[in-house]
């Protein structure tokens, strides 16, 4: 066993590594760190404008900002938040570090493809940052970039949807990459029924970016040639379609949502079993529902066009594809219950937060199936109940399945552990913040307060006000974790290798793990959740 | 524990990667079909403008430039290295010459005043204006795909050329040949959509 202060792939060499090492490094875990720190900024950013959109809406009328300004504000933080952070937050970070290593492989299929989606997505959230400053002033569509407005409006929305393509590409390389790996480098005894649940999700959610990216990106490319060409394709003026355009844009990004959430379900899997001590329960469920979730999670696009115009069968086969989705979803929420249930859990961070996934989730599920049935979501239809909705599913779901990750997965990557109680203190704050947040505006949407609207009435006040502190609240809980987390990982108490006597691969090795993580393909005799075999290779 | 060179997983690679090609040229196709049945006519029209000579002549290129990848990967697997880089010549040479027609075509139809702004295309009915914007958008990327394909290919040839894509490891001219072949796909979808069909 390696000593304690061995600093493994994070100093490989003799030598304190240079910045250059990190990036031009095709070591997965290096360019998987590279993703976290790189999702962490934007995260961090995306909540900043968040709290200004809270902010502006703490009360009727212009409160810190222009109108023009909270059009820019809402569509960076939603674009920001969901291509730079969500999207690629759970695989680009977690999945580039752990894939390999779980699946006892030395890197992914194609380490160089690898450094190349990194650089695809650094440069895409280059220019995304670079259209605010430049043309025509920040883009002001929401993350949609519904046409006509699109394709009309001044902003700098060309540049804007460049960088979508160029994200969206980075996805598709990446999801390449991981299914090839999972296809062809498992170690040996490492068959299909011993696949961590974690990777069964990761190759779920490859197979959705790679089937369902590339339609975003023909049709930002359709909009971007609207917008500097102009050939009608979507201008009902010159016999277009503005229609069309909303069906090839969800035909992805209602996929995407699944892109986002089954990677946070896919740690979950791997978290309750061992702070339960409990092999997880109806494991073949649980991966099967993750394939189930990809393939029916892509015929549902339709239900958020209920409103739009569709006819009235199309609408009721979206919604009742859409209720079919419930069901493998709610098989996994059954399955980790099952698990929890005679359990001994022990309630640590990691822990917590995968508590706090199950119950926000089950939330923003449940309300999902509001919005699914056409008749109630013609009612609630781009009201706040939405919003409040999406992020339950989007933030109490794939949000706290990311810091349950961080907190599982940190003492692995950093060989050091972070302080628990203050740790578990975060915790609380932010679940009692995210409450506070979102559940007004379900209320307050339910009372007929429409999404990304400037301005309100004044009895909407006292719904919008308890939010807008709720959104502070939770910012100082994420801000203490962050704290907490850093602190913890430049000189936290050392972890050892398998701090949580986990039985999953990537607890063999030393924390963190050296550059070529196993000397020799380890053979693998057991599943990973037989928690008695436990630090046994 | 050192990484050995994986040709089979280098090709499952390349064959997901030519799926989500495919996928992004099923969203322009998608739109023909819904185009196509809201302005049968029109597209009828629009269809009958087009230059089925050029077009088949571009068919002709692509399907030999196709037999000649082929072949060239052939020649390399059998050693014969000298054939294997005329061949991809060849096939570069193919690629040139269908985008020049794929030009001369072009430059046909903004001689009319049919391109983007043009005033003859603006005063055609809706449904032709959608014909042609969609003509311009397909066939424009596929244009750029023939151009990154022969980009590839030329890039092969000097891999070959150098002596690092070989008889024993030959699977980057496989992929490049299997990008060619998608390319060539494409457009075999392509030419009747837009030249026969109506």
């Amino acid at each position: 066993m390696a000593k304690q202060n061995d600093r493994g792939f994070l100093q490989a060499s003799n030598r304190q590594p240079l910045l250059f090492d990190w990036i031009f490094s095709v070591d997965h875990k290096r360019i998987g760190l590279l993703y976290l720190y790189s999702v962490g900024a934007f995260f961090l950013s995306g909540v900043l404008l968040g709290l200004l959109i809270r902010l502006e809406l703490i009360a009727p009328g212009p409160t810190i900002a222009t109108a023009q300004t909270y059009n820019a504000l809402f569509t960076l933080h939603g674009v920001v938040m969901i291509f730079l952070f969500i999207i690629p937050g759970i695989p680009g970070a977690f999945g580039n570090i752990m894939l390999p290593l779980q699946i006892g492989a030395q890197d992914v299929a194609f380490p160089r493809l690898n450094l190349l989606s990194w650089w695809l997505y650094i440069l895409g959230a280059f220019m995304a940052l670079t259209s605010l400053f430049s043309g025509g002033g920040p883009p002001d569509t929401g993350w949609t970039f519904y046409v006509p407005f699109s394709s009309e409006t001044p902003t700098n929305v060309s540049l804007a949807l460049l960088a979508v393509f160029i994200i969206g590409f980075s996805s598709i390389l990446t999801g390449v990459n991981f299914v090839t790996t999972i296809h062809r480098l498992r170690s040996p005894g490492m068959h299909w029924g011993r696949l961590p649940l974690f990777i069964w999700s990761l190759y779920a959610t490859a197979w959705v970016q790679i089937l369902a990216t590339p339609v975003l990106g023909i049709t930002v490319v359709l909009v971007m040639v609207e917008r500097i060409i102009g050939f009608g394709l979507f201008d009902p003026a010159r016999g277009g379609d503005p229609i069309l355009y909303q069906h090839l844009f969800w035909i992805y990004s209602h996929p995407a949502v699944y892109i986002m959430v089954l990677p946070a379900m896919g740690v979950i899997s791997e978290i309750i079993p061992v702070f339960s001590r409990k092999p997880t329960f109806g494991y073949k469920a649980i991966a099967a529902s993750s394939v189930a979730i990809a393939a029916a999670g892509s015929l549902v696009w339709g239900h958020h066009m209920f409103v739009s115009g569709m006819s009235d069968t199309a609408i009721l086969i979206f919604s009742l594809l859409t209720f079919l989705v419930a069901i493998p979803s709610a098989v996994k929420v059954f399955n980790w219950v099952a698990t929890l249930y005679r359990g001994s859990i022990s309630l640590e961070p990691p822990m917590l937060f995968a508590l706090a996934f199950v119950f926000l989730f089950s939330i923003g599920g449940l309300t999902g199936l509001i919005l699914g049935s056409a008749s109630t979501d013609m009612h609630v239809h781009d009201t706040h109940f939405v919003v409040g909705h999406f992020h339950y599913v989007m933030f109490g779901g794939t949000g706290f399945a990311f810091f349950a990750a961080l907190h599982y997965w940190l003492p692995k990557i950093f060989g050091r552990l972070y302080n628990m109680k203050i740790a578990t203190v975060a915790w609380a704050i932010i679940f009692v913040g995210f409450n506070l947040l979102y559940f007004p505006m379900m209320l307050v949407g339910l009372r007929g307060m429409p999404r990304r609207y400037y301005d309100y009435l004044p009895h909407f006040q006292g719904l919008n006000m308890v939010s807008t502190i709720g959104s502070w609240v939770l910012a100082i809980g994420l801000l203490l974790m962050f704290i907490n987390l850093y602190r913890g990982m430049r000189r936290g108490a050392f972890a050892g290798n398998n701090p949580w006597q986990a039985a999953t691969l990537e607890w063999v090795p030393t924390s963190p793990p050296p550059e070529e993580n196993f000397s020799h393909p380890p053979q693998v005799t057991h599943g990973p959740y037989d928690l008695e075999q436990a630090g046994k290779p | 524990m050192t990484m050995q060179p994986d040709a089979l997983g280098a090709r499952i690679g390349m064959w997901l990667f030519l799926f989500s090609e495919l996928l992004l040229f099923g969203g322009l196709f998608l739109l023909y079909a819904v185009y196509l049945a809201r302005y049968p006519a029109d597209f009828a029209a629009g269809g009958q403008q087009l230059d089925a000579l050029l077009g088949t002549g571009n068919t002709l290129l692509l399907i030999t430039s196709s037999l000649t990848v082929a072949l060239a990967l052939s020649a390399l697997q059998q050693g014969r290295r000298q054939l294997c880089q005329i061949l991809l010549c060849a096939t570069i040479f193919a690629s040139l010459l269908f985008l020049t027609i794929k030009g001369v075509e072009w430059q046909a139809k903004f001689a009319h005043g049919i391109f983007p702004g043009g005033t003859e295309l603006e005063s055609l009915p809706v449904g032709q204006q959608i014909f042609f914007g969609l003509y311009f958008v397909t066939t424009g990327l596929h244009g750029l795909h023939v151009l990154v394909g022969a980009a590839l290919l030329l890039w092969t040839l000097g891999l070959t050329h150098r002596g690092q894509v070989t008889a024993e490891n030959s699977v980057m001219l496989e992929n490049g040949a299997l990008y060619w072949h998608l390319v060539d796909l494409i457009w075999i979808f392509i030419f009747p959509l837009y030249y026969l069909l109506l």
